[in-house]
């Protein structure tokens, strides 16, 4: 089964080979000057295949969408380098073209080729999330961008380093086109500093193991997990089942964007094919193709949660993108705004799957980043923008109610404190608190959804955007449970609150002093039919003053009056 | 009055350390832990040396009263009153989830929603205040949560930090109708930014007031009675001691209290022995903590979380824990790869061999089968002989079958697996820091980590071990050894250029007035005081400060004010040790100060320890299994050994609580503290 190797080192190399990868994740962390690599861990590393580029081994601390993504920044350089054919020892690539390697424009990646005994054995790789790269709009999510080039300076895969030599040219083209050079550069030290400590370590590694013994543990591993995975989906029914689920609009034109998934599992094979979802569209809620199939491997690692990161587990499983639709946009269409597009794609593989197999996933959560910028001038001129993505709730399981108020599920990020927040901008928190009736109703309720209130505090006023969705459809319940609220964003005028018209997306939002922006979340869908909550449990959210008496009656009936503490 | 007492209580046993510190003699007694009132097996252990408490000179423990009341949720029934539009801070956390993957579990604060009560109240970040406190508001809420059964009360409102006017305002109003001393406020307990760091460490403490009060002062009046009539302290979480008034008022502070101990032992033994570098490993039954000593200081975490959610902040002994125990469980998973834990069989039913009812192989049953554990003489005195063919027949079944190995191999995979992840924790604390661990010496304490030595300096390439002469009862040593020790913390919050270099100062004055006060109030002897202030500084857009070290001057109890000049080099400085480099055009920020006042207590001869005389004669001789084969082995009575004593591998040392296992190839060596240095047979350790 394990193709030669003893079982006990090929145990014992398991653990050292992915603790190489998390010290690389733990070496850019620690080293990175921006925030978001830092404190939000947008960021990730790992070991690929030499000929293939599949990942072999990808540290655990990273950001869950890299986990998939990052071998189609690996395979794009093997392709490079098939065309040239100079590869050599010491040379780094860098890129950040989003249609090639996935994601968008602020991921970095660095990919180095492992060399031993003249032979390559390996590639190493680091990808993390710059602070800016150009573009129309600082930060580079903008939400009006119609094509790549608005969204961020392009810089396709080309060579860092050539035989261990840094090019600096490469570097004076990167820090003249952020806004960042600064925080740029620092990012950068650190990514090179990762895969140098990659190297160390799998220089020690196949120095106390020989090379044949380490590939032999990566080929075990990698059929390990495939093995695994064959064992999953044969514990599953064979059939066919398909969910359905829509964005609100791309941010131009206001038309839902219908996301559709078949799932079907035939013995130990699945097959997730995604005909009949919306073609390209003209704002930036596209994806590009690496972006969605390093997807489907979030939704099923969310699934399988045991699963080991390495591409054996995604052998059985054929992964069907439709050309021609909004996951599979070509370049230069603008990808900006992908995180909305790939947590739907998440709902509706848990919809689907919560036909085959209700116990093994989870309701929808919030589904939605809500990126909300505020942004002004102080009294002394000074420039302010304070940016930040905010949470909801998750869905409900087989064994709890969802969480309240967590990250999006491709993300590891946690919120900056509202103190912090006060502290460095001119705005107060009114409300910083959990959304009342905004949980999907079930056996076991979803988590609940947040509402924000901002009060701009600075006499010269503010500007604000919100990128956001499920303003129109709202996060759906499985096996029976009920769908979550709303997402729900709301502006202070002078004639009072209003409501933007794409719902939960809007450019150029005037703020003077004293007035307020609202933002309240979507919850998590519910788990298993309401009916068969117990009133207790109903009757404590009512005590606790989540769920009103209305809705309680409304969605549970009234035997949780009788419950009442 | 010459006897100090170090009182540790643990899972299972109490351990004791008495230390006459006249004659610098030690002894220790280890008895089962009572249950559920601890302080039983507290006067029990106490009682095996002392009979007159009054010749008692201090009694300083290390409490796992405050830990086990928050990991099981047996804290008091508390309350929250909070700002208008923030009740549900403690609820929604940092925005994060309890696993990366799978989005499974929920989450239930310590204080439900009901009893979190907002109040009209507003302060800004800058410390104006937005809004005065309505104190009719505050009242009325008091009354609500008094009616409701709430035996504490927190006190948490929106930037206290920056000015705690209105909390104390709050609190004041609160005490004339709160019927006991259980407020806590958050201005008080933690005056940093970052609400929900201050707002959880403050309700925690509340939450652990009533009963970590209450056992305190049930044991400090059974000692009373007993005539003692000098010092108790307790250990904190950063690896100081603090009177029991104030733990009864901060119990937060004692929230890792028993390990902390164990690593100031360690560190004293291995300082003393002439090792500065040392990595810990405690190996009990469900966990492996493991924690750096560099240069001969410990690391201190200024947080943690107890579990999802809980979290604590405030300076504790750094530890890391990993699922790999003597109880954890060997398994091997559907892609046919040998898994160890995390599930544990813990200490009961514990192992196969204890025959209570696991039927499940656990790295323990692995050292039974090898014989590298005596079968006839079971560690802790429960058992009277472990069941070897039944921990053989588990790992047949559970391991060897689906693996194609015959038992002996089947155990020796379970051990190089389980090893295999201790050496990761030992890799991952060293490295995360940027240090080598080669450059390290191991040391075990616990029952257990012993055992493992060789294989982990193998794994690591560590150059020595030291196993210390008593490991089994190092955190009742660490009580006796550790300094008196307060940290404070005030966020500052203020570019260097815009410092208000007198409101700094007021703040340090402030917390060594307090410090000093507090060394002054205890009969305690010290053999000096120090104080230490560190700012916590970054630049203006970054979030990880680094904490920078103020050359500051006391003079006579007052501070001498340090430049804008001095705090801007001291940051460049540091900042350039930490990231290689400095920002041409950075604003440089002070976020938070600091400020530490210690009490140095002499610390004892650990000479005293030390065997005179003894035997190299190995006791019996049994055979035990190293890599493929059964070796002759002898078998030692560790404590007798004499100093100087070089035992070479394979061997075993076998103490009451204790077996200490010298590899084929590794030697043994007793110094002059009576501790072993385990070094590769062709290493020789230092002096």
């Amino acid at each position: 089964m394990n193709g030669g190797i003893d079982p006990i080192t090929l145990a014992v190399l398991a653990g050292r080979m992915e603790q190489i990868a998390d010290e690389m994740d733990a070496t850019l962390f620690r080293s990175a000057f921006n925030p978001i690599i830092a404190e939000a861990h947008d960021a990730s590393h790992g070991l690929y295949h030499a000929e293939t580029g599949d990942t072999l081994v990808q540290g655990k601390s990273g950001l869950p969408i890299f986990v998939g993504v990052m071998s189609f920044a690996v395979k794009a350089v093997i392709e490079k380098v098939a065309q040239s054919g100079d590869l050599q020892d010491g040379d780094i690539f860098i890129f950040n073209d989003a249609h090639i390697g996935g994601t968008h424009l602020n991921d970095m990646r660095l990919v180095r080729p492992y060399f031993h005994d003249g032979a390559l054995f390996c590639w190493l790789a680091s990808v993390g999330h710059w602070h800016d790269l150009g573009g129309g709009a600082p930060g580079n999510y903008n939400p009006a961008a119609k094509d790549a080039f608005q969204e961020a300076f392009v810089l396709p895969p080309v060579r860092l380093a050539r035989a261990g030599q840094i090019n600096q040219d490469i570097i004076d083209i990167l820090m003249r086109n952020t806004r960042l050079p600064q925080s740029a550069e620092g990012d950068l030290n650190g990514q090179l500093g990762a895969l140098d400590l990659g190297v160390r370590r799998m220089d020690e590694l196949l120095g106390a193991y020989s090379a044949p013994t380490v590939s032999a543990a990566l080929d075990a591993l990698s059929q390990r997990a495939e093995t695994l995975m064959r064992q999953e989906l044969s514990d599953l029914p064979d059939g066919r089942w398909e969910a359905e689920d829509w964005l609100d609009n791309d941010g131009i034109t206001d038309d839902p964007l219908p996301i559709r998934v078949a799932i079907e599992i035939a013995g130990d094979r699945m097959v997730l094919d995604f005909e009949g979802t919306a073609p390209r569209c003209q704002g930036p809620v596209n994806i590009a193709l690496p972006t969605a199939v390093a997807t489907a491997y979030v939704a099923i690692k969310h699934i399988f949660p045991a699963l080991p990161a390495n591409a054996g587990v995604m052998r059985p499983i054929d992964v069907r993108i439709p050309e021609g639709s909004l996951l599979a946009a070509d370049f230069p269409a603008p990808v900006g705004g992908y995180t909305e597009t790939i947590l739907r794609m998440i709902d509706v593989i848990f919809s689907a799957m919560a036909k085959a197999a209700p116990d093994r996933v989870v309701a929808n959560a919030y589904g939605t980043i809500n990126a909300l910028s505020i942004a002004g001038r102080r009294a002394n001129g000074q420039p302010w923008v304070m940016f930040s993505f905010y949470g909801g709730g998750h869905g409900g399981s087989v064994e709890t109610d969802g969480l309240n108020h967590g990250n999006a599920p491709i993300s590891t990020a946690t919120i900056p404190p509202l103190e912090i927040l006060e502290a460095a901008y001119p705005v107060m928190f009114r409300q910083w608190a959990l959304r009342p009736d905004s949980a999907g109703a079930g056996q076991h309720r979803g988590g609940h959804g947040a509402i924000y209130e901002i009060e701009v505090l600075e006499e010269n006023g503010a500007e604000a955007f919100l990128f956001g969705e499920r303003g129109k459809a709202p996060p759906q319940g499985v096996a029976g449970g009920g769908p979550a609220a709303l997402n729900c964003f709301a502006r202070e005028t002078d004639e009072g609150w209003v409501n933007p018209p794409m719902v939960s997306k809007m450019r150029g939002i005037e703020l003077r002093q004293g007035q307020r922006v609202r933002l309240e979340t979507p919850g998590g869908g519910g788990y298993g039919p309401p009916e068969d909550r117990d009133p207790a449990a109903v009757a404590r959210d009512v005590a606790r003053g989540l769920l009103s008496t209305s809705e309680a009656d409304r969605l549970y009936g009234t035997a949780w009056q009788g419950a009442r503490p | 009055m010459t006897r100090m007492i170090g009182v540790d209580v643990g899972g299972t046993f109490t351990d004791v350390f008495f230390l006459d510190d006249e004659t610098g003699m030690a002894r220790v007694a280890k008895v089962p832990t009572t249950r559920p009132d601890q302080s039983g097996g507290f006067l029990d252990g106490i009682g095996r040396e002392v009979s007159d408490l009054s010749t008692v000179s201090a009694v300083i423990h290390g409490t796992t009263a405050g830990t086990n009341a928050l990991l099981e949720r047996k804290g008091a029934r508390i309350g929250v009153i909070t700002t208008e539009g923030l009740r549900d801070v403690l609820e929604m956390r940092r925005r994060d989830r309890p696993r990366t993957w799978g989005l499974r579990g929920d989450f239930e604060p310590v204080v439900p929603r009901d009893l979190r009560l907002e109040v009209p109240e507003r302060t800004l970040a800058d410390g104006t205040i937005r809004r005065a406190v309505d104190l009719d508001a505050v009242r009325a809420a008091a009354r609500t949560l008094l009616e409701a059964g709430c035996e504490a009360v927190a006190i948490l409102f929106a930037n206290s930090y920056a000015n705690p006017e209105n909390e104390a305002l709050a609190v004041a109003a609160l005490r004339e109708i709160w019927p006991n001393p259980h407020v806590s406020t958050s201005s008080e307990v933690l005056p940093e930014i970052r609400e929900l760091e201050r707002f959880s460490t403050t309700a925690l403490n509340a939450y652990l007031q009533p009963e970590v009060s209450g056992y305190l002062n049930r044991l400090e009046g059974a000692l009373t009675e007993g005539g003692f009539a000098s010092d108790f302290m307790i250990v904190q979480s950063n690896g100081g001691v603090m009177d029991v008034a104030t733990a009864c008022a901060r119990p937060i502070r004692t929230a890792l209290s028993g390990p902390a101990a164990g690593v100031i032992a360690a560190a004293h033994i291995a300082g003393e022995a002439g090792f500065d570098d040392v990595i810990t490993g405690d190996m009990g039954g469900t966990s492996f903590d493991v924690s750096l000593i560099a240069g001969g200081r410990s690391m201190l975490s200024p947080e943690t979380s107890i579990d999802f959610g809980m979290v604590v902040r405030t300076p504790m002994i750094e530890i890391t824990t990993i699922g790999a125990g003597g109880g954890s469980i060997a398994w091997v998973d559907r892609g046919g790869l040998l898994n160890i834990g995390p599930e544990s069989a813990g200490s009961d039913p514990g192992p196969v061999a204890y025959g209570l009812g696991n039927d499940r192989p656990t790295v323990t049953d692995a050292n039974v089968v090898l014989g590298r554990i005596d079968p006839e003489r079971p560690i802790g005195g429960k058992l009277d002989r472990l069941d070897v063919d039944a921990a053989a027949r588990a790992i047949d079944t559970h391991v060897g079958a689906p693996l194609g190995l015959d038992t002996l191999a089947a155990a020796e995979a379970i051990l190089r697996v389980a090893n295999a992840r201790m050496a990761g924790a030992i890799r991952l604390v060293s490295i995360e820091r940027g240090l080598d661990p080669a450059r390290f010496a191991f040391m075990p304490f616990g029952g257990g980590g012993a055992l493992h030595t060789g294989a982990l300096m193998a794994e690591v390439g560590l150059a020595r071990a030291i196993v210390p002469r008593y490991p089994g009862v190092t955190s009742a040593m660490g009580a006796v050894i550790a300094d008196m020790r307060q940290d404070f913390v005030q966020t500052v919050n203020a570019t260097v250029e815009g410092l208000d270099i007198d409101a700094l100062v007021a703040f340090m004055q402030a917390h060594v007035d307090t410090g000093m006060a507090a060394l002054e109030a205890t009969p305690t002897r010290f053999e000096r005081r120090e104080t230490g202030f560190e700012l916590d500084m970054a630049y203006a857009g970054q979030t990880h400060t680094v904490a920078v070290p103020l050359p500051v001057v006391v003079t006579d109890g007052q501070v001498q004010p340090p430049t804008q000049d001095a705090i801007a080099a001291a940051f460049d400085a540091t900042y350039h040790a930490t990231y290689g480099r400095l920002l041409a055009r950075g604003t440089r920020r002070v976020i938070n100060l600091r400020s530490t006042v210690i009490g140095k207590r002499p610390k004892f001869d650990l000479t005293t320890l030390a065997p005179h005389g003894g035997s190299t004669q190995p006791t019996r001789r049994r055979q035990v299994h190293f890599g493929d084969a059964w070796h002759d082995t002898a078998i030692y009575d560790r404590l007798t050994l004499p100093v100087g004593a070089q035992i070479d591998g394979p061997a075993i040392l076998e103490q009451l609580d204790t077996t200490v296992l010298i590899e084929p190839g590794l030697r043994g060596e007793v110094d002059r503290f009576g501790n072993t240095i385990i070094t590769r047979g062709d290493a020789h350790g230092p002096g």
